[in-house]
């Protein structure tokens, strides 16, 4: 039972960062039904520009150009790397796909790939091919819960990805830009009607897309702290078929899938040598698929239409 | 004059449906375009709020202004040029209250859209009952009501109205015609095009006959009601 609680935990803080990347692809699908196959790479670039941006936090810090706790390091981290994250997420909408709007569905999926090969290898120019470390920020607590170990960083990863989500939820549902993007979602013509810019309403869905995926990036980097410039791809991959699985355009499915994703991967190693574990999990999936193709919340959107 | 179309050529996939239309529009008019099916009518609505491509040569002004020079969003938000688009494309996710207030997306005039808020459900109590629910599930009057609702919030200039007595009841289509009388008694200008021709020139106060992409006649509609090729053609002999 310990040993159970215990996987519990770790599938939980995987699903966090599986359902934080797979809500860019699906709220980007939903509204413009593409999907941004560079987004794993920008998990990957947020990671990188959350290490830069702790390193210089860490630099300030250490020579006393600013005196402040652990926690406060990693949450401005977060909230800058976001931010600038999300610019490179713009850049990616108004370069890559703006031109391509109305252009057939595969260039538009053949470009995203590209601009993924474009960051990866941009970074490796940049940076080099030795891996960097994201600095620590904040020092590892275990607690021990009745046998069951559970470090504050996991129970932090956990807490802050359901924050994220639960304040995305309310962005959609309740404010205008929201409601922007559930009437692009269901009839994408007609929104120019009610005065809504199109362009603008595509850049912000980008930016919060991007922004969720640089979370996800220095959450992973607290857990993991090596980053490389190829740990998108897996990421992207694994968080895409969430956001399929999830059913496409679904905020609410594709973070289930990501976790209910953590979860599958998990267990399957409790049961199987770990060398097995993507073999058999994905094949689980795939399973599910055949019998749900549209995934847990995907609707059947053929009734969109085209003036 | 409010709005000036032009030589207007507008082209699907190579087959041109409109041949180089002139119309024009003074405030405070109510102005109809009429024609058989495929005559071109929704299209010409359509060029107006730039839901399709014009060729070259096409001038739209509103107020002197060119028209296709802005983005589609600022047709609305900045000319006042509301759209009632034929089918109604209500968004039937959205409950009946977020469709009024995403047409008011680009105003921050909050007191002016409360008013106006007040005033659609004023007009149409039913959407005021049903305000909480899905759009996608009102009937088909009702979804009607809410197009023209929608339309009202967004701009109060010029309303483009496609076929909007399609589906209602005779009772109900008085209803939404008195309103759009009294919406254009309070100011605003309105486009309206019909099928139902003789509902159309009784409404209006001076029409377009469309054919096959071509205006072929206009005039005050007292004279298009009693020209007997127009009788003979659309408003059954
Ligand atoms: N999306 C489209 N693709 C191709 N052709 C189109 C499209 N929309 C309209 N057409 C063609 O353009 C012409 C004019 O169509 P339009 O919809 O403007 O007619 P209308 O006068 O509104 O007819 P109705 O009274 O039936 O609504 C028709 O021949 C139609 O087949
Ligand atoms: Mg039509």
């Amino acid at each position: 039972m310990t040993y159970f609680l215990q996987n519990l935990v770790n599938a939980l803080q995987w699903g966090s960062f599986y359902a934080l990347i797979a809500l860019g692809y699906s709220m980007v699908y939903s509204i413009l039904m593409l999907f941004n196959f560079a987004h794993g790479d920008i998990f990957m670039v947020g990671a990188y520009i959350g290490f830069g941006v702790a390193s210089a936090l860490v630099a300030f810090n250490s020579l006393g150009l600013v005196v402040l706790p652990g926690w406060l390091l990693l949450v401005l981290t977060i909230l800058v790397s976001m931010l600038l994250t999300s610019f490179v997420g713009m850049l990616v909408e108004r370069i890559g796909y703006r031109p391509l709007r109305d252009a057939p569905r595969a260039s538009a999926a053949i470009t995203g790939l590209m601009i993924g090969i474009i960051l990866e290898t941009g970074n490796l120019a940049l940076l080099g091919a030795q891996r960097v470390r994201l600095p620590t920020m904040i020092q590892s607590v275990t607690y021990d819960l009745g046998g069951v170990f559970i470090t504050n960083k996991k129970i932090m990863i956990v807490l802050v990805s359901l924050g994220l989500m639960l304040t995305l939820h309310q962005f959609v549902r309740r404010t205008k830009w929201g409601m922007a993007m559930r009437a692009m979602a269901y009839d994408y013509a007609v929104v120019p009607l009610m005065g809504v810019p199109l362009n603008k309403i595509a850049a912000m869905t980008f930016a919060i897309g991007s922004a969720l995926a640089a979370a996800a990036g220095i959450l992973y980097g607290v857990a993991y702290p090596v980053l490389d410039p190829y740990m998108g791809i897996v990421f992207g991959w694994k968080a895409f078929v969430a956001a399929i699985l999830g059913g496409r355009g679904s905020i609410m499915g594709a973070c289930l899938a990501g976790f209910l994703l953590g979860f599958i991967e998990i267990f399957v190693t409790m049961v199987f040598p770990s060398t097995l574990r993507d073999l058999i999990a994905y094949g689980i999936i795939m399973l599910i698929l055949v019998f749900r193709p549209h995934g847990f919340f995907g609707e059947a959107y053929s009734a969109r239409l085209r003036l | 004059m409010l709005l000036q179309v032009q030589n207007l050529r507008v082209s699907y996939d190579g087959i041109r449906a409109l041949h180089g239309v002139d119309f024009n529009i003074d405030a405070g008019e109510i102005v109809t375009i009429i024609g058989a099916n495929g005559a071109g009518k929704s299209t010409t609505l359509r060029a107006i709020s730039h839901l399709v491509q014009v060729e070259p040569g096409s001038r739209i002004t509103m107020e002197g202004r060119d028209l296709l020079k802005l983005p589609a969003d600022q047709v609305v938000s900045r000319l006042g040029i509301s759209h009632v688009p034929e089918g109604r494309r209500l968004f039937g996710n959205l409950t009946v209250l977020e469709n009024l207030q995403l047409a008011t997306f680009a105003r921050h005039d909050s007191a002016a859209v409360k008013k106006d808020l007040k005033r659609v459900f004023a007009t149409f109590e039913r959407l005021a009952e049903r305000k909480d629910q899905k759009a996608g599930t009102l009937s088909g009057g009702e979804q009607q009501m809410l197009a023209v609702g929608r339309a009202l919030m967004s701009g109060r200039r010029l309303m483009l109205l496609d076929e909007p007595s399609m589906g209602l009841s005779p009772l109900l289509m008085s209803r939404v015609f008195e309103s759009l009388k009294e919406i254009n008694r309070e100011g605003t200008t309105i486009l309206l095009v019909e099928q139902n021709a003789r509902m159309a020139l009784k409404f209006a106060q001076r029409g377009y006959l469309l054919e096959n992409g071509e205006i072929v006649r206009h005039g005050p509609t007292e004279r298009l009601l009693n020209d007997p090729e127009v009788k003979k053609a659309y408003l059954g002999g």
